[in-house]
């Protein structure tokens, strides 16, 4: 079975935003990178779903130079080899950009099974797995949470909202787009570092497209709510909580 | 005009819906509205959207779209918007949406903007207002390219009891589609709940819950000290259930359960809008968190910013006095 992992590399949730002189992106070169958590467990169903059943991870990312660190990451968690769509203005692109570089680059590959994300968790559309299925041509499912391949047919467990499921049939190929929690991660080891640099990356250009959306402004949230914030050392700070709750809140 | 999409299922109108149209109306202005509503059997929820103050309701009735599928419903709606040619098209951010509108919006070759919480008018130019970075950030996005637009807006950003309701009951139209029940290569069975829900948070009085800040399920007792300091139930974000440290019955958040309690204490939670939308209804929020800039800080009425290491146990501590 060949399957292509879709992963997209995005400012850790450590990083403290900082906005480009426009206001209208981040300041990317401030950032620190890691790879979109549910596109970390896309990449680990794949790889177990390979150990099951044999064939070939190639792992996919549409993104600036620097995404070649969550390429190598993923090469040295076990994807055979890997697609790079590199351009320096895919970093802030919307999906359907995003959806038309992969689509372009994975279209020769013929993929049996092609996972990503369910959502990034940077811009956080939620689109571009789904766009991409319709560019290929393929049958799609979200927010999955199993996936059993059986004879070139494929039944997956979705999410549904508040604790539904539902349990969907759809012939291969096709796209999945993976929750975060299908799987246990696991983590590289040195062997698979050493392994990853002689693993084959193959880069290739974007093909243009017309951006559907444009960011007029990107900024700190407004507060909706006037949240009180209580300072002083932990106990100060805990009697002055307790108080408040007591006494303004009365909810305890 | 503007098209509101409604999402049911088994007869069932999702609440969320309302908020949609609630939506739909803030950015028609003067223009006319019509709820669609796709499925079969529909004649009593058209009934209820009629309620609805806008201009129309279509129904678009079909065996194939019985059962929801993202092919079924993206070849339905396709037809309905070549037939109306609305400006914009709104609809709910719900699981069912996100997994056939970008197919839809794909296929129209036209921009869909997701998760939206406001709406922001300047001249000719529309802006949508949505999280981004986790909640870090907010922006303002505006989509580009020709009608119609598609937008999704998330729950609770509008309140269902704020859509305007008609003097006398909209008309009900019913659209003909064509669908060829072959060509929907999804076949899906009936939803189901994994377990019976043993823990109902929905009822609790007072909730703390806990996010990825608590580090290790080893420190979890930190927690469950403090909600029984307070006669609470405990509850986490979805990364802690995910890394299996409490069981996901006690999941707060779009994927778990929605709460309102009197009392809502946020241990080491960031406030991703994946958590913030199961929560925002409680009537008094605490959050503690390392991160001063944390976005949960901005739906908290009480908040400190510091180890809740240390914070916790002398909240326990004060309140054991």
């Amino acid at each position: 079975m060949k399957i292509a992992v879709c992963i997209k590399q995005v400012p850790t949730r450590e990083w403290q935003p900082r906005l480009n002189d426009s206001k209208t992106w981040i300041r990317e070169q401030d950032a620190s990178y890691e790879m979109n958590e549910p596109d970390a467990y896309a990449l680990e169903e794949a790889l177990r779903l390979k150990e099951k059943h044999g064939g070939e991870v190639v792992v996919c990312s549409a993104g600036p130079a620097r995404v070649a660190q969550v390429i190598r990451e993923a090469l040295a968690r076990g994807a055979d080899r890997a697609i790079h769509v590199e351009d320096e203005t895919l970093g802030g692109a919307d999906a359907f950009v995003i959806s038309a570089a992969l689509a372009s680059a994975m279209k020769e590959e013929r993929f049996d099974l092609v996972l990503t994300g369910l959502q990034s968790d940077d811009q956080g559309f939620a689109q571009t797995g789904v766009i991409l299925a319709e560019r290929l041509g393929l049958p799609h499912a979200t927010i999955i949470m199993e996936v059993d391949v059986r004879d070139a047919a494929l039944r997956v467990k979705r999410e549904l909202e508040g604790g539904w499921f539902q349990w969907v049939s759809l012939p291969m190929p096709a796209v999945l787009t993976i929750q975060s929690g299908i799987n246990q991660l696991r983590y590289a080891t040195l062997k698979g570092i050493m392994a990853a640099k002689k693993k084959e990356i193959r880069k290739t250009p974007a093909v243009a497209a017309a951006p559907k959306q444009k960011i007029a402004a990107l900024y700190v949230p407004e507060k909706g709510k006037k949240t009180q914030m209580i300072s002083g050392s932990p106990a100060e700070a805990a009697k002055e909580l307790v108080k408040r709750l007591r006494e303004e809140a009365r909810v305890i | 005009m503007i098209l509101v999409i409604a999402e049911q299922r088994g007869g069932v109108l999702n609440r969320a819906s309302w908020e949609a149209i609630a939506a739909g109306q803030q950015l028609a202005g003067s223009e006319p509205i019509a709820i669609a509503i796709a499925g079969s059997g529909l004649g009593g929820i058209a009934g209820e959207l009629a309620a609805a103050k806008v201009a129309e309701i279509v129904t678009i009735e079909h065996q194939a779209l019985q059962a929801y599928t993202p092919d079924g419903f993206t070849a339905a709606f396709e037809q309905l918007i070549a037939q109306t040619t609305p400006k914009v098209v709104v609809l709910p951010h719900t699981y069912q949406t996100r997994d056939f509108v970008p197919k839809l919006a794909a296929r129209l070759d036209r921009a869909l903007i997701t998760d939206v919480t406001a709406i922001k008018k300047a001249g000719a130019e529309t802006a949508f207002v949505r999280p981004m970075f986790q909640g870090k950030l907010t922006a303002d996005v505006v989509p580009q390219g020709p009608a119609p637009h598609l937008i999704t807006f998330q729950i609770g950003a509008y309140r269902a009891d704020q859509a305007a309701r008609g003097a006398s009951a909209a008309p009900i139209r019913a659209v003909a589609v064509t669908i060829d029940p072959s060509a929907i290569r999804q076949q899906p069975e009936a939803p189901f709940q994994e377990t019976k829900q043993a823990v109902d948070l929905s009822q609790a009085e007072r909730i703390v819950a806990v996010g990825r800040g608590i580090k290790g399920q080893e420190h979890l007792p930190v927690a469950s000290k403090l909600a029984d300091a307070l006669g609470a139930e405990l509850a986490a974000s979805r990364p802690i259930c995910d890394s299996g440290w409490l069981p996901m019955e006690r999941q707060i958040g779009s994927s778990g359960q929605t709460v309102a309690p009197k009392l809502y204490v946020a241990l080491g939670i960031s406030g991703a809008i994946q958590h913030v939308v199961g929560m925002k209804g409680s009537r008094t929020i605490v959050a503690v968190n390392k991160d001063a800039d944390a976005p949960i800080f901005e739906v908290a009425d009480y908040g400190i910013a510091g180890d809740l290491f240390e914070i916790v146990p002398a909240i326990v501590a004060e309140l054991q006095k």
